[in-house]
């Protein structure tokens, strides 16, 4: 099949091809494996389904490591990968309440049911750089493995116990906003159909969901500061292994396997008066793969904004939230600048100097 | 662990999914159904970036077939970067031939221009669009252009090219001159030069319009109305070259780039690099004709 | 008061707007004889209710009332930049003859506001689009009527800006760096680009100083007698009802609570509030 291989052109990207993997190998002593990454930097594998918007932590850390480390570039990647897998199901509910959670704290109340379970997290760690993570050795991490397991008592272990949500009290107390009737409360599929606006509830999380983190925060940051109405307290953050099950041809319900997600709910004061016109706590909610605190609790601040819409304030602005916090658009529209534009300028060209001339 | 034979997928024909080429299908006929109406579309991801040319990759591949033969070109050439890549993508995902040759081509997906030899019944011609909304310069949100198109309500647009001309003497507009098509929607015909615009007018091919990051597809028709927005009194124009030759031709009918060499020599080459090498090769292309073509100043012929 | 000619222009009948839940009694347990617009059972506002006028060709009408009164509410439902709760507007102009405009079509109600009807606010901001210039703001009215020559355009834009006293010079000025007075004299020149034969006018000059404020009543006065246009005047000022209108519809907490020949009612008011608020001119 007769295809024209331009020289200038194609010769150009061959070669910039080659360079991206010499300048990633050149110094490489010995290559960096995909288990390293998906247990070591678990963050940012669970930051890469995010956005990628696919649950495979290999396929993330590939990505990552096809990037380098740009994790703008893995995000892509992984969506363009999704894009040619088939979809065979669509799962049962996701129910959070199953969790087996490693971390659970909330703001609101100082003792909640279960406790308050830091778990795995930064939060209270001192950020002093530390240099011996650049001195572990095998055995190093062999001897740590084994004093933290020798923590755990194997003949007494603690049952597994199961507790209501913090949503739930106030639930009970008849405390929360029910959701209001009048809002759109269809099932959108975003990856099927372009959204047009106002978008229903479904969208606009789903959105979100796979939104770029830095983005949301930089919205969600706005709003507390000043550019907003919203001041939210921590429901409850939670992550944790959440099961997930499908409906097999024959109608059973199957258990595949479980994911990490992490997630959140805001409680914000509203406005808004039930019928007896007393204002109740509304809740906004957060949900992501991986662990990522900040993301599920932006998503719930702006899950909030969204619904108050108003015009003077970008994170209550929903095609303003939604449209900009689309890491993979963005960065392709933004990067989009540095392909050839002369055409287009020279018409603007054009245009100047026939103004200077009326002008003369 | 990842087995080995997980990565040896073979991609299908074209790459995206049949499911996903047949919505895009269905949506192409609304859209030539519906001269210059936005039909909002899945635009599912693919191994470009988005801004990058997504939206045309998604028309082509949904209507590519293997006996089409393929040209693409970007900023009117055929050797720039982008297009070299695009044209190793639709070549490996669908073994079609490839050309160079505007009129052996059936399918060509360009970004900003249209060629300068015309185009026949049996060609469709496909084009990247960064943005599909014509009145996104004048109202922000998809919310209201929505329903300004609607309901034809276009006095804001009309507005503001009138205070450009009171501003500047004339109106400012320069790539992606807004058209109004079968004389019911303002359409964004990307950013082509205003010298591009009269050959959407009454044309033999199809013209399909891919907008990959806002998810929108629209199309026009063969021999649809399409007429540039001007005044009664303040007429649209095409750019004006004054009679400046391309230096390799000396031909001067044509759409031209400025280069400018070390020595700070300017000099002028024709854009299309397609209808340039014919006309160094002494062939004679059949030029697209059009009325505003035919006003420009003798010299500039 | 009782008209039996049927040649007005507009017709009102029933024109209700209510906000928040209301049942069967809100209205009637409303309005002036409870000096209130709360509902007493569920808190429902009733801004305005059972609004019943009619509007002659060429006349002016005054709505006059303090504010909570519901005399801007009722001109806000008519031009449509507010939902209506209840009511039936009709319009003497073809091609709405025997209908109700309230139920139109966002495009006919479009066509309406542009061909049939200006609308002149107490705010410039509301009338007026600031990226515009004050020639850009009326050439808007013209474009949607269908005029596309820039050349005519201007033509019409000024001879509107002179007949409003707005100096010629600044057709190509943005409104931001005008005098509130001469704002809103762009905004009738933009009211009454495409002729229309009904104009609101809701607390235009409320706001200004005095002096300007006398000036743009002589300048609508003047309009109207050289153009004929009916139009519709809110304010809570009885003087400039009286400067203005023929006819008057005096309201208090969203009911009608006297109307007549404006003379009449400031020489002989009936109902007791509208004797206070006679008494009360200064």
């Amino acid at each position: 099949m007769g295809y024209f291989a331009v020289k200038g052109g194609a010769d150009a990207i061959e070669n910039s091809l080659a360079l991206l993997d010499f300048y990633r190998l050149k110094e490489a002593s010995s290559p960096l494996e995909i288990n390293q990454i998906v247990s070591q930097l678990r963050i940012a594998v669970g930051k890469i389904m995010s956005e990628g918007s696919l649950y495979a932590p290999e396929y993330a850390a590939i990505a990552i490591k096809q990037a380098e480390g740009d994790l703008l570039e893995a995000a892509f990647i992984i969506r363009a990968f999704r894009t040619t897998l088939e979809r065979r199901f669509v799962s049962e509910t996701l129910n959070t309440r199953e969790m087996f959670v490693r971390r659970k704290i909330s703001a609101s109340f100082r003792e909640i049911p279960g406790g308050q379970i830091l778990g795995p997290s930064m939060d209270y760690s001192q950020r002093i750089l530390d240099v011996k993570k650049a001195i572990e050795t095998k055995e190093s991490i062999a001897d740590l493995l084994k004093a933290f397991e020798g923590k755990i008592d194997k003949e007494n272990l603690a049952e597994i116990t199961f507790h209501d949500k913090v949503i739930d009290i106030l639930n009970k107390d008849g405390l929360l906003q029910k959701a209001d009737q009048k809002e759109d409360r269809r099932l959108l599929d975003i990856t099927r159909e372009a959204i047009r606006f106002p978008a229903p509830r479904s969208a606009r999380l789903q959105m979100m969901a796979r939104a770029e983190t830095g983005a949301l925060m930089s919205m969600g940051y706005s709003s507390m500061r000043g550019f907003g109405s919203v001041h939210p307290t921590v429901g409850e953050l939670r992550y944790g292994m959440v099961p997930v099950r499908i409906k097999d041809p024959r109608g059973r319900i199957r258990y595949i396997g479980s994911i990490e997600v992490t997630e959140a709910e805001m409680i914000t004061e509203t406005k808004k008066t039930n019928e007896a016109g007393v204002a109740l706590f509304s809740i906004g909610y957060g949900l992501c793969f991986g662990q990522n605190d900040t993301k599920v609790i932006c998503m719930g601040i702006l899950d909030t904004t969204l619904r108050n819409p108003d015009p003077s304030l970008p994170a209550n602005d929903q095609e303003f939230v939604l449209y900009h916090s689309e890491g993979i658009e963005a960065m392709g529209f933004t990067n989009h600048l540095k392909l050839p534009h002369y055409v287009t300028f020279q018409s603007s060209l054009h245009n100047v100097r026939e103004a200077v001339e009326r002008n003369k | 662990m990842i087995e080995q034979n997980k990565f040896a997928t073979q991609y299908r024909f074209a790459f995206i999914d049949e499911a996903t080429k047949r919505e895009i299908r269905r949506k192409l006929l609304k859209a030539i159904a519906i001269p210059g109406y936005q039909v909002p579309y899945s635009s599912p991801e693919m191994p470009i970036a988005r801004g990058w040319g997504t939206g045309g990759l998604h028309v082509t591949l949904a209507i590519i077939g293997p006996n089409d033969i393929f040209k693409i070109i970007d900023q009117g050439s055929d050797a720039s970067v982008n297009a070299c890549n695009l044209r190793n993508f639709v070549h490996t995902m669908t073994g079609v031939e490839t050309t160079l040759d505007t009129q052996k081509a059936t399918i060509i997906q360009t970004r900003h221009r249209i060629t300068e030899e015309v185009l026949k019944a049996n060609q469709i011609f496909v084009y990247q669009v960064p943005q599909p909304e014509p009145l996104r310069s004048v109202e922000r949100y998809e919310n209201k252009t929505r329903q300004m198109h609607g309901e034809a309500d276009y006095a804001k647009m009309w507005v503001s090219l009138y205070e450009q001309y009171v501003r500047h003497g004339d109106i400012m507009l320069g790539a992606g001159y807004p058209v109004k098509v079968n004389d019911r929607y303002i359409m964004a015909p990307s950013p082509i030069p205003r010298w591009d615009i009269p050959n959407l007018h009454n044309s033999e091919a199809i013209h399909l319009f891919g907008a990959g990051r806002e998810k929108r597809l629209y199309a026009v028709p063969p021999y649809t109305k399409v007429a540039p927005l001007e005044f009664e009194d303040v007429k649209f124009h095409i750019e004006d070259f004054k009679g400046k030759p391309c230096f390799r031709t000396g031909y001067k009918k044509a759409f031209l780039d400025e280069l400018y060499y070390d020595d700070g020599s300017k000099h002028y080459v024709i854009n299309d690099s397609n209808f340039l090498d014919k006309l160094v090769n002494k062939e004679t292309p059949i030029q697209h004709e059009n009325a505003y073509l035919n006003k420009l100043p003798h010299e500039s012929l | 008061m009782n008209h039996y000619s049927e040649n007005w222009l507009l017709k009102v009948e029933g024109l209700t707007k209510i906000y928040g839940k209301s049942n069967v009694r809100s209205i009637e347990n409303t309005g002036p004889l409870f000096d209130s617009n709360i509902c007493p059972e569920t808190g429902a506002i009733i801004a305005c209710a059972d609004i019943n006028f009619e509007l002659f060709p060429g006349e002016v009408l005054g709505i006059v009332g303090e504010s909570g009164s519901g005399k801007s509410t009722i001109v806000k439902m008519l031009y449509f930049d507010m939902e209506h709760s209840a009511g039936c507007v009709s319009f003497h102009k073809a091609p709405y003859i025997g209908k109700n405009i309230l139920n139109e079509s966002n495009q006919s109600k479009r066509a309406i506001r542009n061909h049939l009807m200006g609308m002149v606010y107490q705010n410039p901001r509301d009338g007026l689009n600031f990226k515009f210039t004050s020639g850009g703001n009326i050439a808007e009215k013209l474009i949607m009527a269908g005029n596309y020559h820039v050349g005519t355009i201007r033509e019409k834009a000024t001879h509107l800006l002179e007949k409003t006293e707005v100096p010629v010079l600044r057709l190509d000025d943005l409104p931001a760096h005008f005098s509130g007075g001469m704002q809103q004299r762009v905004q009738i020149s933009k009211a009454i680009a495409n002729h229309p034969p009904l104009l609101f006018l809701d607390e235009v000059t409320t706001g200004l100083d005095v002096s300007v404020q006398a000036k743009v009543l002589d300048l609508i006065r003047e309009l109207q007698q050289e153009l004929g246009i009916a139009m519709m005047v809110v304010s809570h000022d009885l003087s400039v009802i009286r400067m203005l209108t023929d006819r008057t519809l005096v309201m208090k907490n969203g009911r009608i609570v006297e109307q007549g020949l404006t003379d009449q009612i400031l020489q002989d008011p009936q109902h007791p509030y509208t004797q206070l608020l006679v008494s009360s001119i200064l």
